[in-house]
């Protein structure tokens, strides 16, 4: 290894993919700091430590500046030290700490996987420096790259909170702070793509179309797999959290057709794929902060992070529900807001890499991941309809809802920035987009903008200010229109309810909301439902009946609880060598020694 | 200056043309049915005496709504109004085009569903919730099938937009009964059944509670309000089915004024087929089971995954 000892001198390059990470991390951690001291100002001082959210902050920044690998994994560890340490804010309450020692494994697993493929990385290349690592990407052979992607995928894909490594992010972030979680699901998790990006796009030459095939196989499944969760949830910030796995599902889909279009040598659709994805990296970072800083608004406001007892809060926190309805809505990929111009893209590019490959199976595969994200987008509709509608429309479903107080001035300055982002980048999204194109060296920009609307190679075109437009225009008309034909009132009264007064509890619920979709994939989310009727002694009269509905956990029981009776049972084996005798152990000793000199002779 | 003065007015000419006919193709299907029937059903005219009559009656709100409520009937007709200006129905270019495309029509056909679901839960009734929850679970089946007929259309015309790809069909006459195009087609009046609110997906003649799903989420509105949605969803059929002829029967379109009245009369005889054809698929099945909607969306999904690799590997 050339240079000083890695350790004494931290490293840093800024280049176009760093600087618009950082941009991300800077900006959205602005808000959130100015929601947290909101906060504080109504509440029992500031929300957990404030050194180590700083810490946290300057830490992913530390990550998307680092200029080698023992920096990047300094900050990184200190990345996600600082977060568990933050998660573990209301250490008291049931629960969190078991949510915490989960992200704590999950986190320190995967950064084992990328040490080892940073260790191959620097092996190959002789050097710990990414300007060598891309430099002398070329040279590396092709099996030791497809190890060193696959390591890497495995580790940053455990950040990013892709499926099947998703199991620690609804469990940490819920539990966190909502500043915290604003910040980990808007931002942290991103630093995951940052490195898949990195890696498969930097540090690596151009690989298999296999790579790409597997992240678009793995964003397809995390996507619709992270939306139907989400729909089953009714605490408020599990859900928002799911729907982080989705959205990272949707940035991957974008990442791996821009990985598999780059191994077929289409230049157009690898740079719209890419610039989709990282489009889609800045609008859910928008939104999803926004609706997290709500989520904190209301649970301060209600007491609970049960939309069931939630509802009518629109009436008391106006400004609150108008700024989460329009997160609500960019998430739900609607016209004119951000969340659309990023999908309209995505989908954009799976249809020019489908068009740009010649073998029938590369050419269907996006075509078809395109039908799973139109899936992905209508499902969040329906779980937002839920969320939003569930929470602050009708009638207030709990007394504390009924009491519920708008949020103060700091707080809903926060929110209100991250709702105008959200119409501001829908609404230019051609210079975002040209932007985030100059950025990424790789772009060469044929799609990116024309002085018009976003448009790509194709003939497909979106000009999303004049859809706006039109469409503002004409529900003017429809709302002037009818009045020509004369005035009419509108009286108040009660709604229908079949004659009786309607009370809270006729209210439809967010778990009988979701319901038909729960039937329509309970083969995917496997519900399971106890009914338990107590008879009252010696009749047949009921006294009482109790549901209770959940999911399983498909991937903990699975997938992790079956690896870890593999461990407990290898441990049970391993412990046999291990009886406790002195004389063993020094034989144990006499035995590596004998070996080490033989190998090393 | 004149070339967009003529943009907005053929938006404006396409766009009133489409809602003077809405009601009307509406009246012509329950007619058809009538007669299929064996009844003598209402006169063809009665939608367009129905939506006046609403338009000018006093409406009556629930006090738990909220501005959701309100505003939903009209974002919910200005989404299908622009919706409206995106598919070139006489006029071979849309007005819209080049300013949205087919996923832009997606997407408005998903705000609008958006307020509507919102609507049906705000007043707190338990009819218009679960209006509510069926209309997104049978939309999140429909909107994939949707998405996949138009990739199918897409991939061979060489892009999303509608205006192009009907020009691209009108070239190539022959691909008209391409197998692609065949499946394409049967996916997509799948799809228009379920968005339409028709049999065997929902039934636009009941308000019986076990069966409605978008008659469920109208439910606590009237007067004026409810004139503007039922008129809206008149309009967003007639936009649904002249997205079948753009994307199927595209010949006719006019290119020059002198066309214009061919257009429109080619447009007219496209529209009695496909109510005949509905009529038909109305009179012959009977309403599934909320439950089973999802297979005959699933088929159309895979009718549409069938199309795409027909088109992809037969080229």
């Amino acid at each position: 290894m050339d240079g000083p000892l890695p350790g004494l001198v931290l490293t840093w390059q800024l280049d176009g993919l760093s600087l618009l990470f950082g941009l991300v991390v800077l900006s959205i951690s602005a808000v959130t700091t100015v929601y947290a001291i909101g906060h504080a100002r109504h509440h029992h001082g500031f929300p957990g430590s404030g050194l180590l959210y700083l810490l946290f902050i300057g830490a992913m920044l530390a990550v998307v500046v680092a200029g080698d690998g023992f920096t990047f994994l300094l900050a990184w560890e200190t990345m996600s030290l600082a977060s568990f340490g933050l998660v573990l804010t209301d250490h008291r309450r049931a629960g969190v700490r078991e949510a915490a020692w989960s992200y704590l494994v999950m986190t320190h697993t995967a950064t084992a996987f990328i040490v080892a493929a940073f260790l191959l990385l620097a092996r190959t290349s002789g050097s710990l420096a990414f300007a060598d690592w891309s430099a002398r990407a070329p040279a590396v052979d092709p099996v030791a790259a497809s190890i060193i992607f696959v390591l890497g995928l495995v580790g940053f894909g455990t950040k990013a909170g892709m499926i099947p490594l998703h199991v620690w992010l609804p469990r940490a972030h819920p539990v966190a702070p909502s500043h915290v979680s604003a910040l980990m699901s808007g931002v942290m998790i991103k630093l995951g793509i940052y490195g898949l990006v990195r890696l498969s796009f930097d540090w690596l030459a151009p690989g298999p179309a296999w790579w790409g095939a597997l992240i678009l196989g793995l964003g397809v499944t995390s996507a619709v797999l992270g939306v139907l969760y989400a729909l089953m949830e009714h605490d408020l910030k599990r859900l928002l959290a799911y729907h982080s796995v989705e959205n990272i599902g949707i940035i991957l889909i974008g990442l791996g057709a821009s990985i598999v279009a780059r191994s077929l040598g289409a230049q157009a659709a690898m740079t719209l794929a890419l610039v989709a994805a990282l489009f889609h990296v800045v609008n859910h970072a928008t939104f999803k902060a926004l609706l997290f800083m709500g989520a904190g608004v209301i649970d301060s406001a209600v007491g609970t992070r049960d939309l069931e007892r939630y509802g009518g809060l629109l009436r008391r926190m106006p400004i609150t529900g108008l700024c989460f309805l329009v997160g609500s809505a960019a998430i739900s990929a609607l016209p004119p807001l951000n969340g659309f111009a990023s999908e309209w893209l995505t989908l954009q590019s799976l249809l020019a890499l489908g068009r740009a490959s010649d073998d029938p199976l590369t050419a269907l595969l996006p075509l078809l991941a395109g039908g799973a994200l139109a899936l992905t987008g209508a499902l969040a509709l329906a779980c937002f309809v839920k969320a939003f509608g569930i929470s602050f429309l009708a009638l207030p479903r709990s007394p504390q809802a009924t009491e519920a107080r708008e949020a103060g001035r700091l707080e809903l300055a926060a929110m209100a920035t991250l709702a105008f982002a959200c119409v501001a980048l829908g609404f230019g999204a051609v210079p975002v987009v040209s932007f985030i194109g100059q950025l990424v060296p790789l772009a060469a920009v044929p799609t990116a903008g024309s002085a018009l609307g976003l448009t790509t190679a194709g003939a497909g075109r979106l000009f999303v200010p004049g859809v706006a437009l039109v469409l503002l225009a004409l529900a003017v008309l429809a709302a002037i229109v009818p009045r020509l034909l004369g005035p009419v009132r509108s009286h108040i009264a009660e709604t229908w309810a079949c004659g009786i007064t309607l009370q809270p509890i006729h209210e439809y619920t967010a778990t009988a909301f979701a319901k038909p979709i729960r039937l329509m994939f309970r083969d995917i989310v496997r519900p399971v439902r106890d009914v338990g009727i107590v008879h009252r002694a010696g009749t047949r009269f009921v006294a009482s009946v109790h549901y209770r509905s959940h999911i399983a956990p498909v991937f903990e029981r699975y997938v992790y609880l079956a690896v870890k009776d593999r461990l407990v049972a290898a441990a049970h084996v391993v412990r046999r060598a291990q009886n406790g005798s002195l004389q063993l152990y020094l034989a144990y000793v006499f035995a590596a020694m004998l070996t080490a000199l033989l190998l090393a002779r | 200056m004149s070339e967009i003065l003529a943009s907005v007015g053929l938006a404006l000419a396409q766009l009133g043309i489409l809602l003077v006919l809405a009601p009307g193709l509406n009246g012509l299907i329950k007619r058809m049915k009538a007669v299929l029937q064996g009844r003598k059903g209402p006169p063809l005219l009665q939608p367009y005496f129905d939506v006046l009559k609403l338009l000018r009656k006093d409406s009556v709100v629930s006090e738990h709504a909220s501005a959701v409520f309100r505003w939903a009937p009209t974002l919910y007709a200005a989404c299908f109004a622009t919706a409206a200006l995106l598919v070139p129905v006489f006029w071979s270019r849309a007005p819209l085009a080049g300013w949205g495309d087919a996923i832009a029509l997606v997407g408005l056909f998903a705000l609008a569903r958006f307020a509507l679901a919102l609507a049906g839960l705000d007043t707190g009734s338990a009819f218009g919730g679960m209006g509510s929850s069926r209309e997104v679970a049978v939309a999140a089946l429909a909107e994939p099938a949707l998405l996949l007929v138009l990739f199918a259309v897409a991939w061979r015309s060489g892009g999303t937009d509608l205006s192009t790809a009907s020009a691209y069909l009108v070239s190539q006459a022959v691909a008209v009964v391409a197998p692609s195009q065949l499946l394409a087609l049967a996916a997509l009046v799948i799809v228009v059944i379920a968005e339409t609110g028709r049999v065997p997906a929902d039934n636009p003649d009941t308000h019986l509670e076990l069966t409605m799903i978008h008659e469920g989420m109208l439910l606590e509105y009237s007067g004026r309000p409810l004139g503007i949605l039922v008129w809206a969803s008149h309009l967003k059929q007639i936009v649904l089915f002249s997205l079948i002829t753009a994307l199927f029967f595209p010949f006719g379109l006019a290119s020059a004024p002198a066309e214009v009245p061919i257009a429109f009369g080619a447009f007219l005889l496209k529209l009695v087929a496909l109510a005949f054809v509905m009529s038909l698929v109305e009179s012959s099945s009977a309403k599934l089971r909320i439950l089973r909607v999802p297979e005959l969306l699933g088929a159309a999904s895979a009718l549409a995954m069938l199309a795409l690799v027909a088109e992809v590997v037969i080229r």
